[in-house]
């Protein structure tokens, strides 16, 4: 094993999988000379070159659906957006296009392609540079979306949606580009669509994923302070999402917690806790609960962003709420 | 402000008088006469079925519009890649898919080219190079120069043709990808099917640059005005603009000019145009255009023009029975072609 950061379990995926296929290329805003904005593709471009590591003008829209029709004509193209606050100008090429493209020519046409960049709050950066994606992406069939929450995961996680032959949403963040993570040396695939029991627990189940899982695991170890159990489970995709293994955890624990960065209506943790009562309905002892962002646009002070953030105490409140303990 | 809808498109004239002394054979022009008018007839009837309402959905048809694709695919080459936005009725015709499996596709049929699931505007043929058939407005655009970035990359010497209707020009994609497709030169033919509306908009009332070609230059993209009546003039600034794009000098963007006979889709009235403006263009005719030629250069007696039409007329006619014979998609069908990954676990509910 050996320590690396986010960023360059990320680097190392498209590295090896860029070595692998010769059909697979990374384009973006400052990928090449720049080396990444976040210095994710760090020293892709010297060793692929400029025909395989494309910097392009500001222009998400029209890149995307250059990168789209390239897939649709026989490469894989990654396309790294500065954050996913910018892709929602290249939206409909995403939706539109690439989620549709192989239901709509009859199964003539697929997109193997990978979008991937920032998502999510990245600090004091106002409301059109902080928004998660997960569920307005999830909601869209054609789409695999994926939300690694450590730099193993990333790894192994980016290489399959890079093989995968269905267009793939990967949601990193700012924030964790940085955070360091044991990964083996070799070479290893992490399936899309299975989740992962992160740590286990016997009273409560918190169910997350991507960066909020950190919180998780703050309050798991403070709620362990206090004789509670929790079991964490880490979704790392959540189109599809692993209902499985969150219903098999609630059949164990009888309640649970969801946690989310984003915001609560029509969000992944609404489609958790609508899966449990349909299809844990006996097993839960206690409303499902959630701690999501607040219902309002993303703000500037450091003060409305601690009211708008989950936080660890706000998990532990809700845990116990599941415990009905004040 | 008060805005005249009743601006008249610049007319395009016919340069040569003689026919006689073509540069093109009699092969071309049989072939030009015969897809067109196969076009014309399906499209004819695809309209007369919609109002008998055979079958749903929009329906843009392709009429007058014939000789863009016409002259299109005798300019290109087998390998060349086409796509267009969503009236798409005319490009694989011209290319030689099967009428068949378009009306099935048009009836929703599981026969048709795209297994019924995308119907008019999502015409698909991966055989003759028909990468659809795309249902907003400048998609297209990116995607057909991200077809031809593909080519490029794999250095095949192919060309993608990528039509769009004047109203697409107005779209920010296409300017970020005329941008990107100059800069990398990629090999690529905008082409604009210039009827002058989008849907009932004239060029006119949407901006001050009403020659389209003009749009190019800021991208300093080889760009000019065609005769979009003239199979020949199209076939010429296509192989042109081919020829270049496979030496590997880029894109190109032709205005061509043209004009539908009939409405956005079936259900426009149509106030914004006059009749004799309608009639003006429909004089300029391309299908009685070849068959003049050919008629002068006695390339074909008057039983063989029988034959060829009897041959659109039954095509047509065996496509509609085709259809109307298929079934229809069965409902697993819908969790079909979603995800090429077959274990791909579905949501299911009631």
């Amino acid at each position: 094993m050996k320590t690396v950061q986010f960023r360059e379990a990320l680097r190392e995926a498209m590295t090896e999988e860029m070595r692998l296929d010769q059909s697979v290329l990374l384009m973006g805003e400052e990928v090449a000379e720049y080396n990444g904005a976040y210095k994710v593709s760090q020293g892709m471009l010297d060793e692929f070159g400029p025909k395989r590591v494309i910097d392009t003008p500001i222009a998400e829209l029209g890149f995307t659906g250059i990168a789209v029709g390239a897939s649709m004509n026989g490469l894989r193209p990654i396309v790294e957006f500065m954050t996913w606050n910018f892709a929602i100008l290249a939206a409909d090429q995403i939706i539109n296009s690439a989620a549709k493209m192989l239901q709509m020519s009859g199964g003539q046409f697929h997109c193997p392609i990978v979008f991937r960049g920032g998502n999510g709050t990245a600090g004091q950066l106002g409301a059109t540079h902080s928004q998660s994606f997960e569920s307005m992406y999830a909601h869209v069939p054609g789409l695999k979306v994926v939300t690694p929450s450590n730099p193993y995961d990333a790894k192994g996680l980016l290489k399959s949606a890079i093989r995968d032959n269905d267009p793939v949403v990967f949601l990193e963040s700012e924030k964790m580009y940085g955070d360091k993570g044991e990964i083996p040396e070799g070479e290893y695939l992490i399936p899309i669509g299975v989740a992962d029991v992160k740590q286990k627990g016997t009273d409560v189940t918190i169910v997350s994923f991507g960066k909020v899982m950190k919180v998780a695991f703050e309050a798991a170890a403070e709620l362990a302070k206090e004789g509670i159990s929790v079991e964490v489970i880490d979704l790392r995709s959540v189109r599809p999402i692993d209902y499985t293994t969150v219903v098999e955890s609630i059949k164990k624990t009888n309640r649970c917690v969801v946690l989310e960065e984003s915001w609560p209506l029509a969000s992944i943790s609404s489609e958790i806790a609508y899966h449990l009562q349909r299809y844990a309905f006996d097993h839960l002892d206690a409303p499902v609960m959630r701690v999501t962002q607040t219902d309002t646009p993303f703000a500037f002070s450091p003060t409305l962003i601690d009211e708008a953030l989950p936080n660890v105490g706000r998990v532990m409140e809700a845990v116990k709420s599941t415990l009905y303990r004040g | 402000m008060a805005v005249s809808t009743k601006k008249k498109p610049a007319k395009t004239t016919r340069k040569s008088t003689s026919m006689k002394s073509s540069k093109f054979s009699k092969e071309t022009y049989i072939k030009w006469y015969k897809d067109m008018l196969l076009i014309r007839k399906f499209e004819e009837k695809t309209g007369q079925l919609y109002i008998q309402q055979k079958f749903g959905g929009f329906c843009h048809l392709y009429i007058g519009q014939e000789a863009i694709v016409a002259g299109t695919a005798s300019a290109c080459i087998k390998g060349d890649k086409h796509m267009t936005a969503y009236r798409d009725h005319g490009h694989p015709l011209a290319l030689g898919t099967d009428p068949r499996v378009l009306m099935a596709e048009l009836y929703g049929r599981s026969t048709g080219c795209s297994k019924g699931k995308g119907g008019s505007m999502h015409f698909f043929d991966k055989e003759v190079g028909f990468m659809g058939g795309h249902g907003i407005v400048g998609a297209q655009i990116a995607m057909g120069a991200g077809v031809g970035f593909a080519e490029k990359y794999n250095e095949t010497g192919n060309v993608v043709c990528v039509s769009m209707g004047d109203g697409a020009v107005r779209q920010g994609a296409l300017h970020e990808t005329f941008n990107m497709a100059m800069m990398w030169k990629l090999p690529v033919i905008f082409i604009i099917e210039n009827n002058n509306y989008a849907m009932g908009t004239s060029v006119e009332r949407t901006t001050n640059v009403v020659d389209l070609s003009k749009i190019g230059h800021s991208y300093e993209m080889p760009s000019k005005s065609v005769n979009g009546m003239s199979p020949e003039a199209v076939h010429e600034a296509i192989a042109e603009a081919a020829d270049r794009a496979r030496k590997g000098d880029g894109p190109t963007l032709l205005d061509i000019k043209t004009y539908r006979y009939k409405g956005h889709s079936m259900s426009d009235p149509q106030k914004y145009r006059t009749k004799s403006e309608v009639a003006e263009w429909v004089e300029q005719d391309p299908i009685t255009h070849c068959s003049k030629v050919i008629k002068e250069n006695k390339w074909l007696s008057e039983k063989e023009f029988e034959a060829i039409s009897d041959w659109v007329k039954n095509e047509v006619k065996e496509s509609i029975e085709f259809a109307e014979n298929s079934p229809y998609p069965e409902g697993k069908e819908l969790y079909e072609d979603v995800y090429m990954d077959k274990e791909y676990p579905f949501i299911v509910e009631y």
